[in-house]
């Protein structure tokens, strides 16, 4: 939670309201809130109060994950700069040159109106969008269901306890699993690592050749739940030939191959 | 006659169809015209206009579909649960940058929005609302996106050009200028 400064430079008293930054979507949408507040033109952005503004608002981020901190950091940043850039003394203009060939510098704001302008263009095109979902779910259709419809069957002769089963014994067969120093694995890579090395191999690969016996514990966890993930997408079919056989892992047929040509 | 049976048929098409029907493949299952086919959906469209129908036919992602009357929703949702919260705004604000700029690349979606939308992208793929059409060349070959049929059908659009236009207001096309102006000002 920002608590609202008492009140800002330029005498401006604002009764801000304390309002979370997670109900932001992102700190354009913040600078643009705060240009709005202040009743000032985006094309006339006073931005020294604008700036000490945003910087009050974001003095707490612990609301937000290390990304989303991130991302208000740079624009902070961005502002500091441009800040720093008006308070600059001009350089001497040479000579006047014939109209025209005098290039004028550019406003120091100038980069940020063109991004703020272009954002709130489409933070308007996503409130029609709105409206418009709003009409829609007020009509039902025949075919309507909650879900869309499923695919093949993701699971062959397999369920969900044989697949843990199986994650078990990969996890137990080697209890010296390296433990590493703390490294973020992203699931999202390690999903599309799954995914390109299972379309390499149309007729599966076995289940726990998709452990990398040199992985950390926290790897090989990743990798489990990254297998999950392309299960419940239907992207790979996890299939028991035999009873107590080994699971194989194979892509879904009819899956969306467009993106085998990236591995 | 005929043309009360082809209506008859039309009515039950649109309610046997999982999908909104085009009017191509109504007058392919009748066997007439395409003009013959959009002739009987729009006799039929009036007859629902009738009052007293609790049901409309509604032109959606390039086909027509029947529907519940949207005054009726209230019924409808005591009968089966509401349809959910929809889209978040974040999911909204990048649906609505693809949908106007499509084909574009995930990078030129956070370059509009100035935040990540690599989760929001992978959830609006699994729903469906967007694909990937293709390559851009050059560096790395992002991966383009593009709305989908479900697109339309979701947000109940005939096609994309029922999208408002959205154009930068008259003041921002001549924003440099304007810029140039007041620092001239202040020189």
């Amino acid at each position: 939670m920002v608590s609202a400064p008492e009140r800002t430079g330029q005498g401006t008293e604002w009764r801000g309201l304390p309002v979370r930054l997670d109900a932001f979507e992102g700190p354009l949408d913040l600078l643009l809130y705060l240009i709005r507040r202040e009743e000032v033109s985006i094309y006339d952005i006073p931005i020294a109060r604008i700036t000490e503004q945003y910087l009050a608002y974001i003095a707490d981020l612990s609301d937000l994950d290390i990304d989303r901190a991130a991302e208000y950091l740079v624009m902070a940043a961005t502002l500091l700069q441009i800040k720093a850039r008006t308070l600059l003394p001009r350089p001497p203009r040479p000579e006047p040159e014939p109209e025209g060939t005098w290039e004028e510098e550019e406003d120091p704001r100038a980069e940020l109106v063109r991004q703020l302008e272009l954002y709130a263009l489409y933070k308007e095109a996503a409130r029609e969008l709105a409206r418009r979902e709003a009409q829609a779910q007020r009509v039902w259709t025949r075919g309507w269901y909650p879900e869309p419809p499923g695919g093949p069957p993701p699971l062959v002769g397999v369920t969900l306890e044989d697949l843990v089963a199986a994650f078990r014994q990969v996890l137990e067969a080697e209890s010296s699993w390296r433990e590493v120093p703390r490294q973020e694995i992203p699931l999202r890579e390690k999903v599309r690592q799954i995914l390109a090395r299972v379309r390499e191999c149309p007729g599966g690969v076995r289940f726990h050749e998709l452990f990398d016996r040199r992985a950390s514990r926290l790897e090989i966890v990743v990798t489990f739940l990254a297998l999950l993930e392309l299960v419940r997408q239907r992207k790979v079919v996890a299939e028991q030939r035999q009873v107590f056989g080994e699971i194989w892992i194979r892509p879904a047929p009819g899956a969306q191959t467009e993106e085998a040509d990236e591995a | 006659m005929i043309w009360d049976f082809g209506k008859a048929v039309v009515e039950a098409l649109l309610l046997a169809s999982p999908e909104p029907l085009t009017a191509a493949r109504i007058a392919e299952v009748l066997g007439v015209e395409e003009r013959e086919a959009r002739i009987l959906i729009d006799d039929l469209r009036r007859d629902y206009q009738a009052p007293g129908r609790g049901l409309a036919i509604r032109e959606v992602a390039g086909g027509y579909q029947l529907v519940t009357r949207p005054e009726l929703a209230d019924y409808v949702e005591r009968l089966l649960a509401p349809k959910g919260r929809g889209l978040s705004p974040a999911a909204l604000e990048t649906l609505a940058i693809i949908a106007y700029r499509q084909p574009i690349t995930r990078a030129e979606i956070e370059a509009v929005r100035g935040v990540s939308v690599e989760r929001i992208l992978d959830n609006l793929l699994e729903r469906r609302l967007i694909r990937e059409v293709g390559r851009r060349d050059g560096p790395g070959r992002p991966i383009l996106y593009g709305t989908t049929q479900e697109f339309l059908t979701y947000f109940g659009l005939k096609d994309l050009s029922e999208l408002p236009p959205v154009e930068p207001r008259a003041e921002g096309q001549s924003l440099l200028r304007r810029l140039d102006a007041e620092r001239g000002s202040r020189d």
